[in-house]
């Protein structure tokens, strides 16, 4: 439709010259040129303090499949799959409920799921870091109900509790993971409502006249139907996962270390830039990679 | 569309919403998204340092954070970076739209590839990519007087927002009906007062909408802005994560709690303005 209007530059060059420039120009200056330059270096090396020559070499890529990098590559990887896998199955039941609600609730339902989706991901993080911490929310209630518990057993002489010892939540892979899910959740939630909106239900109805139960139907019946929708939720949640650099630096540990941490310690204090960038364009070819894949699954199914 | 009667209907079998354990799943969840934040804007009004125990209501924090001189200079600079690095997105991004939109040429599909690439590529590469730019291949100057220190950031927001801008005014001219501009032209209008009097008011609430995008982007960027910003042109995100680095403290509650009103507020004006165009819209066309 849209294509009908295009017409051919020839027809205006002027214009069409105007136009073109400065977007063009900045994008190679600013966008392609930046990246065009890391991916230069990371066939380079450090000579010297501050100099760096490109010549060819493997050996970034080499030092990134050593068992240490490889580790973390792989770890980082299976942090975004686990996020992924959590974020579906918190998600789907609560996009299921919110395409089916009724058409004067439904704005509002959309509403709750995005509104901390505005919020700033640091503050978001931030706010996680306080319930999790020693002292935090969740400590502080747990040490409340313990020290219930402990009044209430002393006055029943049946014996005495210990004091209480905080949960280490903070930290640690499960409070990278709780974060990842906790700013990733409603980027799941959209495609998934999005998707099934657009379900026709008589198929649903007719599933659960013929004797499908509920969850049959759900699983046989809109899940397929609605599987556009959860590729592209699986991959707005799966990108952001794998590069994610603030999660980990404030929630993860000294073992829960993540690429993105990787990348900027060889920026900032390392120094060690060819490797960095080395590091930088595998999580590029691995987000380009999913990408693709999920390009060659949706054509495949529109084939089938 | 079924007619409700006075009495409230029977849930369907297929309102899932009225069942309990969906009801209980969609408000726990509520519950985890919520909390936090809830908690993190009620204890910035707390009077005790200690961040779990409430000991009365006071706005000693908020007083702090409007004294601390470097958060008030970090806010400064992100609401510079933000106007400015809006303004160019937007001429930027209206440029790419009509120019996608209206012509047929050699490599387009090249140019939408590389438009799409600050939504695909990682942010962490964006910002070291940019880092080294700055630095090794065209070093911004780091003397110069205040506001034009902030260039290399505001450059960094243009182009990832830029983009987002374009998408947005691409999606609007969709819905544009090239005879009113045809009727321009037969009318005598040249070509680019066709544009500035025919297209870019129909664009006018894409330019709102991808300006108040472009805006929020860059007050909320952290990554890029991370790497490209130098000791003397702190952003307010960045400033707020040197703070939270190690300690959660009530006067960090404070300015974080100014930053949501702020972002929320903005978001929500935008989607009125959206809301209101496309309701006028609907009127008129």
């Amino acid at each position: 439709m849209a294509e009908q209007n295009e017409e051919s530059w020839r027809k205006s060059p002027g214009l069409f010259a105007a136009l073109l420039s400065a977007p063009t120009m900045f994008m190679f200056a600013f966008l392609l040129a930046p990246l065009a330059i890391i991916w230069g270096y990371s066939f380079g090396r450090n000579q010297g303090l501050t100099d760096i020559v490109v010549d060819g070499t493997f050996a970034n890529y080499a030092h990134a499949l050593n068992p240490l990098y490889l580790s973390i590559l792989v770890k980082s990887f299976l942090f975004a799959v686990v996020t992924t896998v959590i974020c579906l199955l918190v998600g789907f039941p609560v996009a299921l409920a919110i395409t089916f609600a009724r058409p004067s609730t439904k704005p509002w339902l959309l509403l709750l799921i995005m509104l901390p989706f505005w919020t700033n991901l640091l503050i978001r993080t931030y706010a996680l870091m306080a319930v999790l911490r020693t002292q935090g929310y969740v400590n502080g209630l747990l040490g409340f109900l313990w020290s219930l518990l402990a009044h209430l057993l002393s006055a029943l002489h049946l014996g005495r509790l210990g004091a209480f010892a905080p949960l280490d939540l903070l930290y640690n892979n499960f409070a990278v993971i709780l974060g990842l899910v906790y700013v990733q959740l409603p980027f799941m939630v959209l495609p998934l409502y999005s998707a099934m909106d657009r379900l026709d239900r008589s198929l649903l109805e007719a599933s659960l006249d013929l004797g499908a139960g509920h969850l049959r139907t759900i699983l046989q019946i809109v899940a397929p139907l609605a599987m556009p929708g959860i590729a592209s939720g699986v991959m707005v949640t799966l990108i952001p996962s794998l590069g994610a650099f603030l999660t980990p630096e404030l929630l993860g540990g000294v073992d829960s270390q993540m690429i993105a941490n990787v990348i900027e310690r060889q920026f900032k204090s390392a120094n060690d830039w060819p490797f960095g960038a080395a590091l930088s364009f595998l999580l590029m070819y691995m987000t380009f990679a999913a990408i693709a894949l999920q390009a060659l699954l949706g054509s495949r199914r529109r084939a089938a | 569309m079924t007619v409700r009667g006075d009495s409230r209907p029977k849930p369907g079998p297929l309102d899932y919403l009225s069942r309990w354990p969906l009801r209980l799943w969609v408000g726990a969840t509520t519950l985890f998204l919520y909390a936090p934040l809830l908690t993190l804007i009620v204890f910035s009004f707390n009077q005790s340092r200690r961040n779990i125990v409430w000991r009365g209501f006071t706005l000693d924090y908020y007083v702090m954070v409007l004294q601390d001189a470097s958060l008030l200079t970090a806010f400064a600079n992100s609401l510079v970076i933000a106007a400015v690095s809006t303004a160019l997105s937007l001429c930027l991004g209206a440029a790419t739209a009509l120019l996608l939109w209206r012509f047929r040429f050699p490599f387009k599909p090249a140019l939408e590839g590389a438009l799409s690439l600050p939504i695909v590529v990682p942010e962490i590469c964006m910002g070291v990519a940019l880092l080294v730019f700055f630095t090794k291949v065209v070093p911004w100057p780091t003397n110069l007087p205040w506001p034009l220190n902030l260039g290399a950031i505001i450059i960094a927001h243009v182009s990832f927002s830029f983009s987002f801008v374009a998408s947005v005014v691409r999606a609007r001219l969709a819905s544009f009906n090239r005879e009113e501009e045809e009727a321009a032209r037969d009318l005598g209008a040249s070509e680019w007062r066709t544009i500035i009097d025919v297209i870019v008011p129909h664009m006018r609430p894409a330019l709102f909408a991808g300006g108040l995008l472009a805006f929020t982007l860059s007050l909320d960027d952290f990554v890029i802005t991370f790497f490209t910003s130098g000791p003397d042109t702190i952003t307010f995100p960045v400033k707020v994560f040197s703070m939270i680095r190690f300690s959660v403290t009530p006067e960090v509650n404070a300015a974080s709690t100014l930053l949501i009103v702020i972002t929320v507020a903005l978001t929500a004006i935008g989607l009125r303005l959206q809301g209101a165009d496309a309701g006028r819209d609907g009127h008129t066309g």
